[in-house]
């Protein structure tokens, strides 16, 4: 959300000539450490870029500060476990009945709970706490053998539910639709009140859906990650083109080494995929954007005031924005696990998943679906690259002293730098170009 | 006797440890609530802050510790307090003047400085990173404790033991001065009073001559005292994490929250509620449960969240919070 919002003169070649710095700064990446490194960022980077989009909707859109895109990236990362994995055999019939009975004993609960409060009208307090704590000592009576007999199948291997077993591609819609689940119960409570009070209620739902996913292990192993994810629909397994006469002997007839071009053609694969859902993203969201409803959503961002007073409902529509960007992140989630083909919840951390992705808005430019685009694989690029240059840098710099104690202290704190840059470039842009690198129109 | 040792129990598992981990949450809350009252934004960078802070007292620290200066049973990082409070002051007081100054001239909407804070969070982030690391660092020395185990035993000839380590009881003491400090300050001076003039209406409190710079200028003061303090003495009781001193903005703004943010008394509650909440709720009560009924061993620990989970009892409570009463039990300032 900028501070100024007149439409100023940008000239029509900027957006183009930022592309072409970026694509020139990938293949500087591709010349210079090769094109594994280059292709690995250029992957990670289009995920970023998508995450970029979600924020985007939320903060460009609609001026709302979600502070926990890590937690919904997290919740769409389950999708590929759930859906994609082959089942446990037998974890389903040891306790996922009993897991399904405590989760409904729960919901009753919490049903039982909301209707005491509603209808009675003497104790209802006292009511609603006995309620509760009768739910949650069933819930737990329910839960807890259940668990304990589907950790206890095969607990080096598998001690989870597993999946369903279908393609990997079903499961990037189902990771937005979980996403969107929690963002619904987060925004209803956090939004119409005041706006940072959703930034904190986002951090803690961030935090605790990343403790959920450590610790269940019924759910998806815990710590002890879920490997082997299969790749989505057309990307194919290095192995597979490696034993295939056919590839094998185009590779050769383009002078290339088999081994190699199949893992170029499986990260080229990856990227064609997640080209195209960006591009239908950015399609579906520009339509959106030029519709009532986004001239709605932009007079809501401006005053909400006058729009209220013009019969906007804007805790609803901020709602629904809310939920609808945080879907996005889910999709992005799960399309990032699929790539690395396993799903590892300690490596969730908030610096890289929540408040690097706000940077990737800020500098690309709130509000514009191609700056988001833009900032996503630049500011992934610089993130990754920083950490290169950082203790080269610190090297150089420390050269002339003496070795010792001071000077290893700052060579090992050099992969710090990151942070530092990423502060500064969040400052520099808010403060001196508030609309970023590529306004919006 | 057994109710006795459940009570025993009881303040040993629960209470004292909570008492002083709501301590260092109301400290916390407290700068939180101020930044929010007098500038009117939730500061992301204030987990940080604290860190900043106990990093430069645990250096200071290290230095006495190398010249042998000793506090006898108490730790030496209280005598280091003064400098990590001084250094943390001119560095707000450096972002202030850099970064935020400019936003209050525009009268930039929350929201824009909310984003602001996490630019300056992640610069904080790597500074306190540059000074001190990664690692964990455990710099509490002198007397470990002032009732251990063994002199309880000694002392009461009780089976179940009870153990107050110095660190808690520092803790708790230290805070109450500094309430009591901010309470004389906020109330009883001519700055206190424009201060909190400034906060429940800025424009009136311009219009009737009190200098809006000085104001924004003690504010960042105080909080780098209270930041430094909470962060310096959570260091002490628990050990110093960078990241755990990020992860722990959460339940300050809980507790500011709950309490109703920009009201200190309601900060300082709102601190014990949340640390009673989150102890009370993780604590295997399997003890205390076979001490108060006689003959009757429980299967399971009787706990009602694993600890892993402490993050989740101070989300709920902000949810309760923000469904039932979003302006906190104690009122806070509703913008």
């Amino acid at each position: 959300m900028s501070t100024s919002r007149q439409p100023g003169e940008t000239s029509p070649l900027r957006a183009p000539l930022f592309f072409a710095i970026l694509a020139a700064l990938i293949l500087l990446e591709w010349l210079t450490t090769g094109w594994n490194s280059a292709l690995g960022i250029l992957n990670m980077g289009l995920i970023s870029a998508i995450m970029a989009l979600g924020i985007n909707l939320q903060w460009g859109t609609a001026g709302l500060f979600n502070a926990g895109a890590m937690g919904f990236l997290a919740l769409g990362g389950l999708a590929p476990v759930l859906i994609a994995m082959p089942p446990t055999p037998g974890a389903f019939a040891a306790g996922g009945w009993g897991i399904l009975l405590a989760f409904a004993l729960a919901a009753a609960a919490l049903v039982g709970a909301i209707l005491a409060w509603r209808r009675l009208s003497r104790f209802r307090g006292l009511a609603v706490v006995v309620i509760l704590l009768l739910g949650f000592a069933l819930y737990r009576l329910a839960f807890d053998p259940a668990v304990a007999a589907i950790e206890a199948i095969n607990p080096s291997a598998a001690g989870n539910l597993g999946g369903l077993g279908l393609p990997t591609l079903v499961s990037w819609p189902v990771g937005a639709l979980l996403a969107a689940g929690a963002a619904w119960v987060v925004g209803k409570t956090a939004l119409g009140l005041r706006s940072d009070y959703l930034a904190i209620a986002t951090l803690g739902i961030a935090e605790i859906i990343v403790a959920v996913l450590k610790n269940e292990q019924w759910l998806d192993r815990g710590v002890l990650n879920v490997n082997g994810i299969p790749r989505p629909w057309p990307v194919p397994y290095e192995i597979d083109l490696q034993s295939a006469p056919a590839f094998v002997a185009r590779a050769e007839s383009w002078g290339l080494d088999p081994t190699l071009a199949s893992t170029l053609l499986v990260k080229l694969a990856f990227l064609a995929l997640f080209l195209v859902v960006i591009l239908l993203l950015i399609w579906a969201s520009e339509l959106a954007l030029k519709s009532p409803w986004g001239r709605m959503m932009h007079a809501i961002r401006d005053n909400e005031i006058s729009a209220a007073a013009m019969g906007k409902n804007v805790t609803r529509r901020h709602l629904q924005v809310f939920v609808l960007g945080s879907a996005v992140i889910g999709l992005a989630g799960a399309m990032m696990i699929s790539l690395d083909g396993q799903m590892t919840p300690a490596s969730y951390n908030p610096l890289r998943y929540t408040f690097l992705i706000l940077v990737m808005v800020v500098v690309g430019g709130s509000g514009s679906n191609w700056g988001s685009v833009l900032g996503g694989v630049l500011i992934w690029y610089l993130w990754v690259k920083a950490g290169d240059w950082g203790p080269d840098l610190m090297q150089a710099a420390m050269a002339p002293l003496p070795e010792g104690d001071f000077k290893s202290h700052m060579i090992n704190s050099a992969a710090h730098m990151r942070m530092l840059l990423m502060g500064a470039l969040l400052l520099l842009v808010l403060r001196f170009s508030p609309r970023g690198l590529l306004p919006e129109k | 006797m057994e109710l006795l040792n459940a009570l025993v129990a009881l303040t040993n598992y629960v209470i004292i440890p909570a008492t002083s981990y709501g301590a260092q949450l109301a400290l916390g809350a407290l700068g939180v609530t101020l930044i929010y009252a007098v500038l009117r934004f939730s500061n992301f960078a204030h987990g940080d802050t604290m860190a900043f802070g106990t990093g430069v007292v645990i250096l200071v620290t290290w230095g006495l510790q190398a010249l042998g200066v000793s506090l006898g049973p108490l730790p030496v990082a209280l005598l280091a307090l003064p400098v990590g409070i001084a250094a943390t002051a001119l560095l707000l007081l450096g972002t202030d003047r850099v970064v935020y100054r400019y936003y209050r001239g525009i009268r930039a909407a929350p929201v824009v400085l909310v984003m602001v804070s996490v630019g300056v969070m992640f610069i904080m982030n790597a500074l306190t990173r540059f000074l001190i690391g990664v690692d964990q660092i455990d710099f509490a020395d002198g007397e470990r404790f002032i009732i251990s185990a063994r002199t309880w035993n000694q002392m009461t000839g009780m089976r179940e033991p009870l153990t107050l380590r110095t660190t808690q009881a520092i803790t708790v003491v230290t805070a109450a001065l500094v309430v009591v400090a901010l309470f004389w300050f906020l109330n009883r001076t001519r700055t206190g009073k424009s201060m909190r003039a400034f906060s429940d209406n800025e424009d009136l409190a311009l219009l009737s001559g009190i200098d809006p710079d000085r104001v924004v200028r003690v504010t960042w003061i105080i909080t780098a005292a209270l930041a430094t303090v909470a962060g310096t003495l959570y260091g002490l009781d628990k050990s110093f994490k960078a990241f755990t001193y990020f992860q722990i903005v959460l339940p300050i703004f809980a507790s500011a929250i709950v309490g109703g943010i920009g009201n200190p008394v309601g900060a300082i509650a709102g601190g014990f509620i949340i640390s009673f909440s989150e102890v009370g709720l993780t604590y295997a009560w399997k003890k205390v449960a076979g001490y108060l009924i006689p003959g009757w061993q429980p299967d399971g620990l009787l706990q009602l969240l694993s600890t892993d989970y402490k993050f989740a009892v101070s989300f709920v409570i902000l949810l309760l919070v923000l469904i039932f009463r979003p302006t906190g039990i104690f009122r806070g300032k509703v913008v």
